[in-house]
């Protein structure tokens, strides 16, 4: 059943990739700031750090029902395992998006590929940041938030004195995810075969 | 959504609803002892508190917490402690204090795997029996369940209000999943907030008989300290408050605490509708299962089947004049549970009609999807 009111965006990664604070931020920037519905779930082990980690946010413009994804339109990938996990449910016509130093077998050719954590570190200086390049190109890319709320989601909630370090970094993933053609991408995730089934 | 400029959104998680609906119905006490997935409870009002002039304490476990929090009702001050599973068997014996002596108090449990340690961050629907019959003794007590985070902010302040007129612990369930949920929510104006505060006496001191009946069945409360002599005890009580073993006024005793609150029923029962007028198959659901079930609900509408869902705000005193209704109405009524079953009995117990009924029990820690109830409502 298709749910076009809703948009559905999942962050996935290992647990310290700071995941669920980037879902957080998008959230906020969509929610709190742009004055969407939105709903913020997650899933987490009884473990501080590793262990799958994995955190969606429900955007629409009406009530929300179901607070988790039901089929996912943008797919955050941070790790090979979570991408291997998390790419069932995608949407034919959703968008993977990856990190293109840790994840390496593609499930399909409909994938953006930036390498998150090596811009963060070589570029920003802490690979810490990571979470918050991705967020910038997920949050162009997926087109659900306003990006002047994003960063204003983000100053709200980053730890003081981290403010400019984390706003470089989400203005970074921006600018790289600003290269990206979507049109130029497959329509579908599906191999091209599995249309003519 | 008239004036988008009054109605400014707000990003919160359902516990910090919850410390928001407290402290906006009047709560300055908070006495608990951390534990997952309730924590943020603790931890917002550890801040809150103080800077509006209220306590908070952490214990050293739940048994003290729960003392703690009768002692302040008592000395007049509108009181909560919030736990989960393990936390809550612990607080049992002190509730049934509170039931006995009539203390005003909010218990808010959110649920996770059980029994015992169980599954510290998944949730579950496993303490719903347990919040009505978890302390000894034939007790009155009101359980109410959230599935939002505005639910979270508006049921919390009923629990108050309840709590207080009724002079009764309200436990509120919550789950793991409305627990960590964030939700971009507008939350009321103080002024667009009903609050009720316990009745005070007015006669004078020497006239106060503090468990006296009067036509609402709840004696007038006064604080500890203010002048008013009160004997506080978990033994069964005349309406001075001295324990007694005279046989009617025992029974007096019991079956006013019992009837307070059923002549209250139709405030204290309540419960949410959404598509039951021509429904012929429903859903009665609660807690973050209702909103699978409102999915489920519209999904099934799409496909022309005339389905419907009850939610339960209030579990116990189980709503049963409504449920009782939709069960005339309408042929099967499925009953979604992340537990075996435990309101699904409740609902098996008041059905005297042709309605039959489907339950779907889920216990490996995850969240009941809309499929799995839109399998119901297709096929059966």
């Amino acid at each position: 059943m298709k749910n076009e009111e809703r948009y559905e965006i999942r962050f996935s990664g290992s647990g310290g990739q700071g995941i669920i604070t980037a879902a957080v931020v998008m959230a906020d920037g969509a929610g709190g700031f742009d004055n969407k519905h939105v709903c913020q779930t997650q899933s987490y082990g009884p473990e501080a750090r590793g262990g799958k980690s994995k955190a969606e946010v429900v955007i629409s413009n009406s009530p929300i029902d179901y607070p988790k994804a039901l089929s996912v339109d943008l797919l955050l990938a941070m790790n090979q395992a979570a991408c291997d996990a998390y790419f069932f449910d995608l949407k034919p016509d959703g968008l993977l998006i990856v990190d293109g130093g840790l994840v390496q077998q593609l499930p399909t050719s409909r994938s953006v590929s930036i390498p998150f954590t090596k811009i963060a570190k070589e570029v920003i200086g802490r690979e810490l940041v990571a979470n918050m390049v991705a967020l910038g190109a997920v949050g162009f890319l997926s087109g659900q938030v306003a990006l002047g709320s994003l960063e204003q989601a983000l100053l709200s909630r980053v730890p003081k004195g981290t403010e400019n370090m984390n706003s470089d970094a989400l203005h970074a993933g921006i600018e790289e995810a600003k290269k990206i053609d979507l049109d130029a991408l497959p329509r579908s995730v599906l191999a091209e075969w599995d249309d003519e089934l | 959504m008239e004036n988008p400029e009054k109605q400014k959104k707000v990003l919160l998680q359902g516990n910090e609803a919850i410390v928001a609906g407290a402290l906006a119905a009047g709560c300055r006490f908070f006495a608990g002892y951390p534990i997952t997935p309730a924590s943020e409870i603790s931890e917002l009002l550890s801040v809150r508190l103080p800077e509006l002039g209220g306590t908070f304490i952490q214990m050293e476990d739940e048994i003290a917490s729960m003392g703690a929090v009768v002692g302040a009702s008592l000395a007049g001050t509108k009181s909560m402690t919030a736990t989960s599973g393990p936390g809550f068997s612990l607080i049992q014996e002190n509730l049934g204090y509170a039931c006995i002596t009539e203390t005003p108090c909010v218990i808010v449990d959110v649920m996770r795997g059980g029994p015992s340690t169980g599954l510290a961050t998944n949730p579950s629907q496993g303490d719903v029996q347990m919040a009505r019959w978890g302390t000894h003794g034939d007790h009155p007590i009101i359980v109410l369940a959230v599935s939002s985070v505005a639910d979270c902010f508006s049921i919390t302040v009923k629990a108050f209000n309840l709590s207080e007129k009724y002079r009764t612990p309200v436990i509120l369930l919550s789950d793991e999943v409305v627990a960590h949920t964030r939700e971009s929510v507008v939350l009321p104006e103080d002024e667009q907030i009903r609050v009720f505060d316990r009745v005070r006496p007015d006669v004078p001191p020497e006239w106060y008989k503090p468990y006296a009946d009067n036509n609402r069945g709840v004696p007038d409360m006064a604080s500890f300290g203010d002048g008013y002599r009160h004997h506080v005890t978990g033994l069964v009580h005349d309406e001075k408050g001295y324990p007694t073993q005279d046989p009617q006024e025992i029974d007096q005793f019991l079956r006013r605490i019992h009837s307070k609150i059923s002549k209250g029923f139709n405030e204290i029962q309540v419960v949410k509708t959404f598509l039951m007028e021509d429904a012929e198959i429903f859903v009665i659901a609660y807690g973050s299962v209702a909103r699978s079930a409102l999915r489920a609900v519209r999904d099934a509408r799409k496909a022309g089947i005339k389905a419907g869902l009850l939610q339960l705000v209030t579990l116990f005193p189980f709503p049963r004049k409504s449920v009782d209704t939709y069960l005339r109405q309408c042929r099967v009524a499925v009953v979604p549970e992340m537990n075996l079953g435990q309101m699904g009995r409740e609902v098996s117990r008041v059905n005297q009609s042709d309605c039959r009924i489907v339950k779907h029990n889920k216990i490996d820690g995850q969240l009941i999807t809309p499929d799995e109830i839109l399998k119901h409502l297709t096929t059966v």
